[in-house]
């Protein structure tokens, strides 16, 4: 294993029951990047980021984090990686300053009251440092919780949605945090829903079902997919999103405010379709555009991936 | 990188850094602090149940019915009962002269003493002969009847002083003219409160270590805090150390008011040695304490967990010897009461306590309680998940 892959694991299975959650999963994110890790909800995110990190045992599969093995070194690998839970799981009794101590507690960590100084700082939250934790605002918890997950320095971090909740102010810090953690050689890989966060990602994994349909640098990902789209502006939309809708042509119609986008995987019955309905509503404006990523996986999401692997 | 070193080659299980098991430590110390309620019941509650119990069961009984059966008539018999009859420990309700009314009356427990005087007492008295009085006592309520039988023996006394004077004056000198004689019926071991007392110390300690240590992993399963902690390098026994430790203070004071009570209100001895009360209530915490850590291990909820203490507590009461005398148990529920923390508990408080004993005299039962803690405590260490699953 080439010691610049930090998370190298390969044929994770994971079963619930009789129910295949996570199926056969490859991963390899190499030191520093930033992996996106996307599908719809239930598909699998949480459990792969628990085996990866040793909550979970997989039912078979193997695979090296950080150069340790993930089935027989997990209390090693815990020391080195920064997991985020999706559901807030600090303390709600303890206070702010007490979850972030008990954490450097166990990491062992010296100049304990340095570093948690300097979280509180970086949070903007040390005025209220003595607040119980289960009282701060849902946005709160989350970034305390960050916080919490970084204060040992880990060299990879693994976050579950660690956005959710946020507000954009907090979420363009947060990313401006990560990149810069990245260029000091700190691996993320990072699950969200949110396509403005994906983009950012130096690549993606994309799985549905517990299957992975897509791993790619993100740059290559919309020439992978192919999807071509159209807008179609002016007011009123409904009578042409309906047409759209029923045309086999297009393979995805999304409202954007003002907006529908209108996007296919072949370019001409695509066309064929948008002008059809501007030639029944002629107040609507047509124009072609590039599928952003937000189209994509939307796309992706209903279930067109099937057909395309 | 901050990670911090440790002894490689140690087994994994028993790895470990104190200054985990103390962040763990002052953890759970904080949260506990901060659970008012709960901390609440566990101070409040020796304090009410041995209120409660010492006095429903120990009170110093009066009033108790009794049947006095008087087969002769005399001067000395008839201050005798006007002396039982002032009592104010037992009510005569009825006198006879007949042998089966008395017994009738006290197995339908309309009475609860049968004292009984024979016929020639007064003449064989005079004699010198040391007659007996005879006193059948329902036992099954041995505190009632250990109260009520001393307070007979005191009336018999006085009653008869007056007129052992003059030309009798040769029988006052001790020991007293006449016996007792006492039958116990129904209990014949006699539980005294000064045995139930000292007891209770095992029961609340039961109750309260068992069922706060259960829900201590259940509660971070419920609450999701588990993920967070099994994220970080925190070994099984750095939890199971950090997480138990903060009751054995819990359980120190509760062993103080109890102690405290038990002289204060019901004037228990403390005649053995200390210290060695010292090393056996520990011993008895730490294992309630791993008990309950173990049913934290099993328990998927905090509901599951209350009711695999309950489980537990049943046995602990009925079979250990606190409500019934263990030599009298069947054989297989003498098994399962040795292998209960409480059982050699009470033996060692008892002997302790009240009759004097020292290390050598309990040692007998230290050894199984240290062993039960042990065995407790790897069970709860094998059965540690550290996976979600
Ligand atoms: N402990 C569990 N027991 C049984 N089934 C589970 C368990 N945990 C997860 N699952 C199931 O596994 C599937 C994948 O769940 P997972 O949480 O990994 O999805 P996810 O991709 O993280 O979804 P989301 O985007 O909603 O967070 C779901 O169908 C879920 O119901
Ligand atoms: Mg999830």
């Amino acid at each position: 294993m080439s010691a610049e892959t930090v998370i190298d694991v390969r044929g994770l299975t994971k079963k619930f029951g009789d129910r295949t959650v996570v199926d056969n999963f490859d991963l390899q994110v190499p030191r520093g990047a930033i992996y996106g890790f996307l599908g719809p909800n239930g598909s699998g995110k949480t459990t792969t980021i628990r085996m990866v990190c040793g909550l979970l045992k997989p039912e078979s599969g193997e695979g090296e984090v950080l150069g340790l093995d993930v089935r027989t070194e997990s209390l090693k690998i815990k020391e080195r990686v920064g997991y985020m839970t999706q559901k807030f799981s600090l303390y709600e009794d303890l206070s702010i300053r007490e979850n972030l101590e008990f954490i450097a507690r166990l990491y062992g960590l010296d100049r304990r009251d340095e570093r948690v100084d300097a979280a509180l700082a970086d949070l903007g939250l040390a005025e209220r440092q003595t607040q119980l934790a289960g009282k701060l605002s849902g946005g709160w918890k989350q970034r305390l919780a960050l916080a919490a997950c970084m204060i040992h320095e880990p060299e990879l971090l693994l976050l579950d949605e660690p956005t959710a909740g946020v507000d954009p102010k907090a979420r363009r810090d947060f990313w401006d945090a990560i990149r810069r953690y990245s260029a000091q050689g700190v691996t993320t890989l990072v699950s969200t829903h949110y396509m403005d966060e994906a983009v950012q990602c130096d690549a993606i994994a994309y799985i549905a079902y517990g299957k992975k349909l897509l791993d790619a640098p993100t740059a290559e990902i919309p020439k992978m997919i192919g999807l071509h789209g159209w807008r179609i502006a002016g007011r009123p939309l409904m009578k042409a999103q309906e047409m759209l809708e029923a045309s086999p042509g297009v393979d995805l119609v999304a409202r954007f405010g003002a907006e529908i986008h209108a996007c296919g995987k072949d370019a001409t019955p695509l066309e064929h379709a948008v002008r059809a309905v501007k030639a029944a509503q002629p107040h609507v404006e047509i124009e072609p555009i590039e599928a952003g990523f937000e189209e994509i996986f939307i796309y992706l999401m209903s279930g067109a991936l099937d057909n395309f692997k | 990188m901050t990670a911090r070193a440790h002894f490689p080659g140690l087994s994994a299980l028993l790895d470990l850094s104190w200054s985990r098991v103390f962040a763990v430590f002052l953890k759970e110390l904080v949260q506990m602090r901060r659970d008012r309620p709960t901390f609440a019941i566990m101070i409040m509650m020796p304090i009410i149940q041995l209120v409660l119990f010492g006095y429903a069961i120990n009170t110093d009984p009066r009033h108790m019915p009794a049947v006095v059966e008087m087969r002769e008539d005399g001067p000395l018999t008839r201050a005798f009962l006007s002396s039982l009859t002032q009592s104010s420990y037992i009510d005569i309700v009825a006198v006879t002269q007949r042998a089966e009314d008395g017994e009738q009356m006290i197995r339908s427990g309309r009475a609860n003493f049968l004292i009984s005087i024979p016929e020639g007492f007064e003449r064989r008295l005079v004699r010198g002969e040391r007659p007996e009085i005879l006193i059948a006592a329902d036992a099954s309520d041995p505190v009632a009847a250990g109260g009520a039988l001393s307070a007979i023996e005191r009336i018999a006394q006085s009653a008869f002083a007056p007129d052992l004077n003059g030309p009798l004056s040769y029988l006052a000198q001790a020991p007293p003219p006449y016996e007792i004689v006492v039958h116990r019926r129904y209990n014949p071991a006699g539980v005294s409160s000064f045995n139930i007392v000292p007891a209770l110390l095992g029961v609340i300690l039961t109750m309260t270590m068992v069922m706060i240590t259960s829900i201590a992993l259940t509660r971070e399963t419920e609450r999701g805090t588990m993920e967070n902690l099994l994220a970080t390098p925190v070994r099984p026994l750095e939890v199971m150390i950090g997480k138990t430790t903060p009751y054995v203070v819990v359980g120190a004071i509760q062993v103080a008011i109890v102690l405290l009570l038990s002289a204060l209100l019901f004037h228990i001895p403390f005649t053995g040695s200390f210290i060695a009360f010292l090393v056996a209530v520990t011993l008895f915490i730490l294992a309630n304490l791993m008990l309950g850590y173990l049913i934290s291990t099993a328990a998927r909820t905090q509901m599951q967990a209350m009711q695999m203490t309950f489980f537990i507590f049943l046995p602990s009461i009925l079979l250990s010897g606190f409500m019934f005398p263990f030599k009298a148990m069947p054989f297989w529920a003498q098994v399962i009461g040795e292998c209960l923390p409480i059982t050699h508990f009470l033996r060692i408080v008892r002997e302790i306590v009240l009759k004097d004993a020292g290390f050598g005299d309990i040692l007998g039962d230290l050894w199984p309680l240290t062993a039960i803690m042990l065995v407790l405590a790897t069970l709860a260490l094998l059965r540690f998940r550290r996976t979600l699953d």
